[in-house]
């Protein structure tokens, strides 16, 4: 049995945090989740629907919340300073709360790409140009006064992703199935509407992702162009004309749409952090006793990053017996 | 006035001009052609591409585009023999949605 003096922190209280959260409880180790918004759920709090089948955002985070009843959360909180004093680290909080522990869980996750970094798309620049959070809370809500009966939807994937210049190699995983996803939405909400989607590669992955493109060819009319956008013009009516290669003819193409969606992908400001060994220690960092999780490590869809807070709490837990 | 030279047309595909109700009516008849994800398997496979330029899936994006008379042209060339249909991955009936191409666009006898 584990000590009743072991104590984690969890810094950062979405998707990965709730979820090591409730694991932790599980097996018995008293756990605080620190989080610096004032409400849980972190970017899952933000989407309306899941890809693949379109699961509804809320669902999965009342399941998550529901299962961390019971646990310590401080929301409104950042965490300033942490030292460690032999094997207890001090975590120092903005209101000068020190609390001690064991060992720390960072599950501060990732943020969504600028997308006024891609200047030519016009992002803060032309009206119409939005990006796929927006869209996402579009759905939510209901309403964007910029989204207006639109007649001709464009979606640009890849955008900050898979990008050398904006300093983004990788790829951020989850942009292909969201704009398919969001691009069924859109024929569902405005049925008269034609939606392209401007794509690099399509990387339907995951269970039930390369159905939700052939749904999305077959059931939506979702038309798939391969190629990647490569300015956008603002036309007088304010409508917007975009540039693009349809590459498997060899063409250039010229089209004009009343709505352009960026897939801003994800990145991190001191980018993602690195773990021990990307097979067989991925939740374990450098710093004896500090632990990650899901996409402060790397891109990950949401089932990932469920499955790797699991992962970090087994580590924590097998750190902790260890100790002993 | 002739100067020596002539300005060739833009070579952009003005997505704007392309009517889309010549392949909407095909896509009636021939729903398949929807699903089509260019993997080119039939081009590659094709009997009569060998010797000529024919490739199923440019056909498709081609009429995507509204350039219905290259797609009915390159459909003449087909052989009718099948092999695209054994090869596709999306099962598509790729023999029937030729059929259909030169039925709705065109004339019978151009196959």
């Amino acid at each position: 049995m584990l000590d009743d003096m072991n104590k984690v922190v969890i810094k950062g209280g979405g998707a990965a945090g709730l979820r090591a959260a409730s694991r932790l409880k599980r097996n018995g180790i008293d756990t605080v989740v620190i989080e610096r918004e004032s409400t849980l759920g972190g970017h899952l709090a933000q989407w309306d629907r899941l890809f693949p089948d379109g699961q509804k955002a809320k669902d999965v985070l009342d399941r998550l919340l529901s299962d961390i009843n019971g646990v310590e959360v401080m929301t409104n909180h950042t965490i300033t300073e942490i030292q460690r004093e032999n094997d207890i680290f001090k975590i120092k909080l903005d209101d000068n709360t020190v609390i001690q522990a064991d060992a720390v869980l960072d599950t501060t996750g990732f943020d969504i790409f600028k997308a006024e970094k891609k200047q030519e798309y016009g992002y803060g620049i032309y009206d119409r140009v939005i990006t796929n959070a927006e869209l996402e809370s579009f759905f939510k809500t209901g309403s964007d006064r910029r989204i207006d009966n639109p007649k001709k939807i464009g979606f640009v994937h890849c955008v900050g992703s898979r990008d050398i210049k904006v300093g983004n190699t990788y790829c951020s995983k989850v942009c292909c199935a969201t704009a398919l996803k969001q691009a069924c939405e859109m024929r569902e909400a405005f049925p008269e509407s034609e939606v392209y989607t401007f794509y690099m590669d399509l990387r339907m992955f995951g269970k039930g992702y390369e159905d939700l493109y052939l749904k999305a060819q077959q059931d939506y009319g979702v038309k798939c162009v391969r190629g990647r956008v490569s300015e956008v013009a603002e036309a007088k009516d304010g409508r917007l004309v975009i540039k693009a290669e349809d590459t498997l003819l060899g063409k250039p193409l010229k089209m004009t749409l009343d709505l352009l969606v960026l897939m801003c992908g994800m990145e991190r400001k001191d980018g993602f952090i690195a773990t021990k060994n990307g097979f067989v220690e991925q939740n374990i960092t450098d710093e004896k006793g500090i632990f990650v999780a899901g996409t402060a490590i790397q891109p990950m869809t949401l089932p990932e990053t469920i499955a790797n807070a699991d992962a970090a709490v087994l580590d924590i837990v097998e750190f902790l017996k260890r100790r002993k | 006035m002739n100067f020596g030279f002539s300005i060739s047309p833009s070579s952009h595909i003005m997505m704007d001009d392309v009517s889309r109700k010549r392949f909407d009516a095909l896509k009636k008849t021939e729903p398949d052609i929807a699903i089509c994800m260019s993997c080119g398997s039939c081009t590659a496979t094709c009997t009569a591409g060998a010797n000529a330029e024919v490739s199923l899936r440019r056909m498709i994006l081609m009429l995507q585009r509204g350039k219905d008379d290259e797609a009915l042209a390159m459909a003449s060339r087909c052989l009718l023999c099948g092999k695209c249909y054994l090869v596709c991955p999306r099962g598509i009936n790729t023999r029937h949605v030729l059929l259909s191409i030169s039925k709705c666009l065109g004339h019978d006898e151009d196959i």
